[in-house]
């Protein structure tokens, strides 16, 4: 089967990093990212996720492996692959006394851009911080200065973008708005790349989404393919009579009894939506059945069980 | 070369020292008049100009004095430079950014050196209200103070990104720079001595960058001219060399 497959704009091949501890934080890590794609990696704390995105940024030095970026290997061509990504590390980590439109230039001039006043109101405004550009950094409120942080990466108009945990700390309408942005990035051309600990994220913006732990890619596939493939349906109906054992009426349905009797639960579907209509005939047949229940508790898996789910199933691989 | 970035850093840098001018520039300004007032004309007064090549103490202790002024800020300015950004974690928007030993040095080093520049020419404006010195050889003296500043500049550059805490920072200025500069004849001709110190004093390297400096101011020195900028130029390009090495390696810089 011959596709067009997508311009690969990021390449890392057999990575490796062992800190001097002798701390293995990347075991041999593979990664193709494609051009203007939302990409997300999900991972528990310490499995590698910022020291994946050190190396490509030039703040780690791997001990093995190779990064290729826009199609030329980043040791050799460092000025030019550095000059065309940009990095918003997961620390708020500026000069907290200078003032914020100062700090966005400054990093424009870093990446060796010519000043440009149009652009730096441009991002500036598109990140609702122009009417903060005179403020010292360190008087603005926990968002405003994570804005500040992707004003100074987008300052330069990378083609690559590094989010490490972006929405970290933030709340929830600020992490709404900050998706918008991400999504206009995209619209634009830039490829994403963003770490998270929110699944929920993932799920809400990423078009693949990469699992990692240990320093390994445990897998890597689109969005919808990984809900499709390891998504479930969980309902919890709470019976009005305790039962004993399951009715034949509806044994054909994934379901089993819990909390003595008193809860049948379903467990199915494949995340496209079978879960959800199983569900709905489910309690057509209670009730024709005469079955009373006094709640009905439905939800999808989310990404986040998904991805539990699949580290411990490694675990229990591995053991 | 990436010369913006390297401009943008300069910029920064130097950005930052104005925004504390006032204190910057006013200590080591007041530290050093208060010295040549109460040393150049309280005592220097009292004191044989034969003992410092005919000039009066207090024309005698200025170039002293500027050395001192240069070693320490320049060293204090670009280790500071560096390690705030270390400190802060700002480090790494120059990790990333298309930015190499070159632009680094030249923003970096070059803001430390330009700041203590400023500083060194306002304390010999300010001497000459105090003083009454003459300099023999204005191009020389221009040129040698300018070497200086950029080679402990480079010097607390790497001394910045070798510190790993705020003690660390302090450590060498205050327990070796400072000590070598005052026992490096800042005050004193090593003429003045008695042995052993006086053959001790040589091993000073300090002494030999104190008294290029005076010898540039009136013509006269312990020691020559060529011994003083040879010495000069080669911890210079020790400084750059150290600094290369950092940076293809990335010690203290990439994990």
């Amino acid at each position: 089967m011959v596709t067009k497959t997508p311009e690969t704009i990021l390449d890392i091949r057999g990575l490796e990093k062992t800190y001097k501890g002798g701390v293995q934080a990347l075991a041999g890590v593979d990664l193709q990212i494609r051009k203007g794609e939302i990409f997300a990696l999900l991972g528990p704390n310490g499995a590698g996720k910022t020291t994946l995105i050190g190396s490509v940024c030039g703040l780690v030095n791997p001990t093995g492996g190779t990064i290729t970026a826009f199609g030329s290997d980043i040791r050799s061509n460092w000025r030019e692959a550095r000059r065309r990504i940009g990095l918003v590390p997961q620390e708020l980590s500026f000069d907290m006394f200078d003032k914020v439109i100062r700090q966005v230039r400054y990093s424009r001039g870093m990446f060796g851009c010519a000043p440009d006043e149009a652009r730096i109101e441009e991002v500036l405004r598109s990140l609702s911080l122009w009417d903060k550009r005179n403020e010292p950094i360190r008087k603005l409120s926990g968002g405003m200065k994570r804005r500040v942080m992707i004003a100074k990466a987008l300052s330069h108009e990378p083609d690559l973008l590094f989010l490490d945990e972006p929405t970290a700390g933030v709340d929830v309408e600020l992490r709404r708005d900050m998706w918008k942005q991400i999504e206009a990035l995209r619209e634009r051309g830039t490829t994403i790349i963003l770490t998270t600990h929110y699944i929920e994220e993932a799920e809400e913006i990423a078009d693949r989404v990469g699992v990692i732990n240990k320093g390994q890619i445990l897998l890597t596939d689109d969005k919808a393919a990984i809900m499709a493939q390891l998504g479930r349906t969980e309902a919890v109906f709470e019976l009005a009579h305790p039962m004993s054992e399951i009715p034949a009426a509806i044994a054909s349905y994934p379901v089993v009894l819990e909390d003595d009797g008193r809860k049948l639960v379903y467990r199915g579907g494949d995340g496209t939506g079978q879960g959800k209509r199983d569900v709905a005939e489910l309690a057509q047949d209670l009730t024709r059945n005469g079955i009373a229940f006094t709640g009905l508790d439905a939800h999808e898996s989310s990404l986040e069980e998904i991805f539990v789910g699949l580290l411990e199933d490694r675990q229990e691989e591995a053991a | 070369m990436n010369i913006r970035g390297a401009i943008a850093i300069l910029k920064n840098e130097l950005q930052r020292f104005f925004r504390t001018a006032f204190g910057s520039i006013l200590s080591p300004v007041l530290t050093t008049s208060l010295y040549i007032v109460v040393f150049g004309a309280a005592i220097g007064g009292r004191m044989d100009p034969s003992l410092f090549g005919g000039a009066t103490y207090g024309a005698f202790l200025v170039p002293g004095l500027i050395m001192l002024t240069l070693l320490s800020e320049s060293t204090s300015n670009a280790s500071f430079g560096i390690y705030m950004p270390k400190f802060t974690g700002a480090i790494y928007e120059l990790l990333s950014a298309p930015v190499g030993v070159a632009e680094t040095i030249i923003g970096f080093v070059g803001a430390a050196a330009m700041k203590s520049l400023i500083i060194a020419g306002i304390i010999l404006l300010t001497a000459r209200v105090f003083v009454d010195y003459s300099i023999a050889h204005p191009l020389l003296a221009i040129g040698y103070i300018v070497l200086v500043a950029a080679a402990f500049a480079l010097f607390g550059f790497i001394l910045g990104l070798w510190a790993d805490g705020f003690e660390k920072l302090q450590i060498v200025p205050m327990l070796i720079l400072m000590p070598l500069t005052f026992l490096g004849g800042t005050f004193y001709s090593i003429e003045m001595l008695a042995e052993p110190w006086r053959t001790v004093a040589q091993f000073n390297p300090i002494f030999y960058l104190i008294n290029g400096l005076r010898w540039t101011f009136t013509g006269s020195s312990d020691v020559p001219i060529g011994i003083a900028f040879g010495f000069t130029l080669a911890f210079l390009a020790l400084c750059v060399a150290i600094i290369a090495w950092i940076f293809r390696t990335g010690w203290r810089l990439r994990e």
